[in-house]
This record gives C-alpha cells, structure tokens and sequence, in this order.
C-alpha cells in the first residue's frame, strides 16, 4: 500500500512495515533535545521518582538556548542546573550560548533524513526540513522518552501545500510561510503533518526550507515535511555529519487529506500583524506603521541568507534615528561566518547592534524586550500578546529583508524598494 | 478510571488557549495556587463553581498555544473528570493523556449546554446528555491510550 512521507516516517520508527494515517504507534526516538526552559529543570522530579536513568544518553541533546547567555541570577541558575544535570546523567551532547536549538540540532548533524526527533520546544518541526519528523512534545512526555527510548504518536494525515513557480527578487521563504499559514488559518493543520512541495520549494536553500518548516506548528501541525535532496545532503556533508541516514519520500499514489496549490511568483512581501500569527496582510496594506524597534534573529529568521538579505537591503543606508535595530545570528558558527563575510559589519555600520546567537528576545526573556505600547517588526515566529516582553507591545512578523528595510524607513516597508 | 462517568458541564467557546486555561503568571507558584486560577481569562469563577467530576465542554481547537502542562494539570487538580472539544490542540491534547486526564473529540459538542448532566462513557466514546436527553457518539480513545489514562498517566503506565 502506498504511503506517505509522514507516514513511512513512523512506520520505520515502529518498526512496522505499513502504518495509516489515524492509527497510534510506539515510535523510536532517533534524537530527543531538551532545552533550559521545559527540560531538565521541570522534569527533574518526575525522572528521579521513575528511575532517574537515561536510557540512551547518546540519542539524548541537552541545549541552553532560552536562558542563555543569562540575563539575571534566576536565569543563571537554569542554565546552570541544566548544565550538572546534562553532566550527571551522562548527556554528553551539551550546548550552551551556542544559538537556538533547532538551528543547531540541524548544524551538528541531529535532524537527519528518515528519523524521528522530538523537543521539549513546539518549533521542534524545524527538522521536518531535512524530511526528519520533528515535533514538540511536552515534559512529562520527554520525561517518558528519556526513560524508555520511544513514545506514542498519532500518525497523522498529510496535507500537501505546493508552491508553484518561483519567488521573485525581495520576497523570501517567510513571506511564503507567512502567506501559507495565513490562509490555512491557526488551527487549520492541527494533527496534520504538512508536506511542503512544488516549484519554489524545490529552488530554495536548506537554510529558507528550515524557516517553512519551523513555522508549520503556527498552522497547528505535527510535523511540516520537506523531500530530502541534494540541497539537504549537501548541508549535512558541509557541516561535517558522519551520521548515516535513509531518506523516505512519499509515494507518488499515497492518500493525501488535502493539496493546498499557490503560485509563488505573484507573491508579495507578507507581515502577520499583532497578536495571531494567522492575521497576515501583503506588507503593501500596512506600509508606514511606525517602529521601535526591529528584530533580526531566532531559529527563525537568522540564519546566513535572512543576514546577507538584510544586509543587502542596508549596505549604504542607516537604521532610521529612533530605531532600535538588533541582529542576533542563529548561531555561534553563523555568527563566525556572517562575521568573515562582511555581514556583521556592514548591518553594525549602518547601525545594527549584533548580539548573541540565543532565543532571548523573540521569546521575551531578554537581550531586546519591548516596553508598553512599543512596536516591533521581527524576523521571529510569534506575535502573541507579551510574546516579546510588555503585554502592551506589538509584534509584527515578517521577512529579514522587510525588517531591515523597515529598520531604515522606521516604518513598515517593502523591501524591493530597496534593491 | 471507571468508565461511565457523571458529572456536570462547564461550557466554552472556541480557540480556548492555554494562557486562559492557566495563565502564565501564576507558572511559578504551587500546583494548589495555579488550580485556583483555572480557566481564570475566561471564566474568573471557574475554579470556586467546579465540583469534582465535573466536565469542561469546549468548542474547536482547545488549548491552542504554549506546550505548558500548567494548564491540563490545573483542570486535573480541580478534580475536572474529562474534557470534551469538538477538537483540541495538539500538544494540549496529548500533555492531557499523558497526566491522566481524560479527552474526547466530540463534534457535536457545541450542542451541550451551560450546566447540562452528562453520563460519558470513555471506553465506548459515547456522550449522554442527561438534561436534554440527547445521545453524542464520539470517537472512543484507542485502547492503548485508554490503558494510559487508566495508569493515571504516561509515567505510571510505563512503571506497569
């Protein structure tokens, strides 16, 4: 019988020849990450009562993303207790004010083609573009996979979104993204795994592909899917993986709940405006809306192609007066690379203030909160209410190239403007 | 878990996140503190009004948001029988199960109504309204997950 991505996935993790969408399965877990906010610190006490032993170490990555580097003594200790616990139980696959998560489990070679992985971090399906079924799980589950190796997963359907033709100059993945989830609404691919095809897809980097991917759970799905292919094994070889993997794709007559069809070559720079991530609007609706402030950054829109993007859109321009531009890249290797390319310096030059690679400011913790009543455009993946610190303050989500144009206009803007 | 139970039902609407169901402010403090302030942004009284066995009946997409077990964890400590949606969010959904608290997807949710008397039977997936005398059939949890529930909860079935 035919299957789909998502579904030989989980199958291979069963250890079952054929599985279908709705059936519930004990999968193996090829890598479980857990991060300094709702891993170790919150599992603690329930993994000493059920035996306090890792059963895999080796499958295991422990990262300190959202607390680190820390920004007061409540944060340091998180970070520290994570830190002895990863060292206790024998995790020796340990990161720290390394960047997010998801951006480095796909840099060391931990969201492979054909596995599964899980996070105690609902942006866990960033990996789903390496056609890895990545998804987040809560505490109490990681807990349980810790201990045992595997959990129960629900194969989920798959809905297919094609993407047609080609992006045009100045309009980026996350404007892809944005647009998709705009039309499928924030709940309308809840339990759905969502596989990702067409044209446009098929034409963009590992590091656009992995944006998509992460934001699918923005859509309520499970897993957001991406066919392997010589981009993804490129990415891994280049980043130096030695792991072994075996890619799965869909069947070309497996059973699909949906094909969602767009043309990429009509789109127009997007922005999901205050407090769903569903509120999408082309940025041509929204031009001249004031800012405080513009973000750059996260497992979202900081990786080196968002940076060159942004820093084509500011090379010989400045970062308007009143305007607080951050760029925090997605990691530290990013941020070793953006720096030998000239990237970091030309963003500083026109007025960016570079951080550290880490979760901070798009989650609200800190390195770049916002105040009452401020505005701010990001290159991040939520705008809920408080989401970036005041429960007063506004987010608007959109692409690293509309962020650093907005950044110079000190309003919202459309990047081609630029260019 | 015996599987027909009876309670009464506290109704809600849609796209009931899991800041309403426990909002984040009170994550820091004790398990009883954060259970009195359970579905705190959408019904104040919520917690006071509750009785043990009782139902939360809500619309599509219910606890949509944060991956926190705050929030499944607050309806459990207030002795919250099971809840019934006409579907849930994913992460909220399986953090339930994995606690030990009952689910059931019921499409026809939205027909029960504020403070209605249920009988629900998890292992048969059936719903009946005892004030109105309207029967729902729901999806009945898979036997596995009901064994889970039956635990109390993922690390108590794993124990067994």
């Amino acid at each position: 019988m035919p299957m789909t991505m998502s579904e030989k996935l989980l199958a291979r993790a069963a250890g079952l020849p054929q599985v279908r969408a709705g059936e519930i399965v004990t999968a193996r877990v090829d890598c479980a990450m857990m991060d300094d906010i709702l891993g170790p610190r919150v599992m603690d006490e329930a993994f000493r009562a059920y035996g306090g032993q890792v059963l895999c170490p080796e499958r295991c990555v422990v990262i300190c993303d959202h607390y680190a580097p820390p920004a007061n003594i409540d944060q340091a200790n998180i970070v520290a207790f994570t830190r002895r616990w990863a060292e206790e139980n024998g995790v020796t696959q340990f990161y720290e004010s390394q960047g997010p998560c998801h951006q480095l489990l796909a840099e060391e070679g931990f969201s492979l083609p054909g596995t599964v992985q899980v996070g105690t971090d609902s942006h866990t399906c960033t990996a789903g573009a390496f056609g890895c079924f990545g998804t987040g799980v809560g505490s109490t589950e990681m807990t349980g996979v810790v201990l045992t190796g595997e959990l129960w997963l629900r194969v989920p359907e798959t809905v297919r979104v094609i993407w047609n033709g080609k992006l045009s100059r100045g309009v980026m993945a996350k404007d892809l993204i944005l647009h998709t989830i705009g039309r499928l609404g924030h709940a309308g691919a809840t339990y759905q795994t969502l596989e990702f095809t067409g044209e446009a897809i098929r034409e963009l980097s590992m590091e656009q592909r992995m944006c998509i991917s992460n934001m699918a759970v923005e859509a309520g799905a499970k897993a957001g899917l991406i066919a392997p292919d010589e981009k993804t094994f490129a990415y891994l070889a280049d980043h130096g993986c030695r792991r072994e993997y075996e890619p799965v794709y869909s069947d070309p007559d497996a059973s699909f709940a949906g094909n969602v069809t767009f043309d990429a070559s009509s789109l127009t720079p997007q922005v999901a405006a205050p407090h769903e991530v569903d509120n999408v609007f082309p940025v041509k609706d929204l031009l001249g809306t004031r800012m405080d402030q513009a973000y750059l950054g996260s497992c979202t829109g900081g990786r080196l192609s968002d940076l060159e993007a942004a820093a084509e859109v500011l090379r010989g321009r400045k970062v308007a007066k009143g305007v607080r531009l951050y760029v925090s890249p997605a990691s530290q290797r990013i941020y070793r690379q953006a720096a030998q390319m000239g990237l970091l310096g030309a963003l500083a030059e026109a007025g960016a203030v570079i951080l550290a690679p880490t979760c901070g400011a798009c989650v609200g913790t800190h390195s770049g909160i916002l105040a009452d009543g401020e505005r701010c455009v990001s290159a991040s993946n939520r705008n809920f209410r408080g989401r970036m610190g005041s429960k007063a303050a506004f987010v608007y989500l959109a692409s690293p190239a509309t962020v650093a144009a907005s950044a110079a206009a000190g309003e919202l803007r459309d990047p081609r403007e630029f260019l | 878990m015996a599987d027909t139970l009876i309670g009464i039902a506290h109704t809600f609407g849609d796209n009931i996140n899991t800041d309403l169901i426990s909002p984040a402010c009170y994550m820091e403090r004790s398990r009883q503190e954060i259970a009195a302030h359970a579905m705190e942004g959408v019904d104040p009284d919520f917690a006071k009004s509750v009785r043990p066995g009782d139902f939360v009946v809500a619309g599509k997409n219910f606890g949509s948001g944060s991956s926190r077990e705050t929030a499944p964890r607050a309806l459990k400590d207030c002795r919250v029988a099971a809840v019934i949606a006409q579907f849930f969010a994913r992460i909220f959904y399986r953090n339930c199960i994995n606690i030990g608290l009952p689910v059931l997807i019921c499409p026809e949710a939205g027909e029960i109504g504020e403070g209605d008397r249920l009988e629900v039977d998890l292992g048969e997936g059936v719903i009946l309204d005892l004030t109105t005398g309207r029967r729902f059939s729901c999806d009945p949890l898979p036997p596995n997950i009901q064994k889970i529930i039956a635990s109390g909860g993922l690390l108590e079935s794993l124990r067994r």
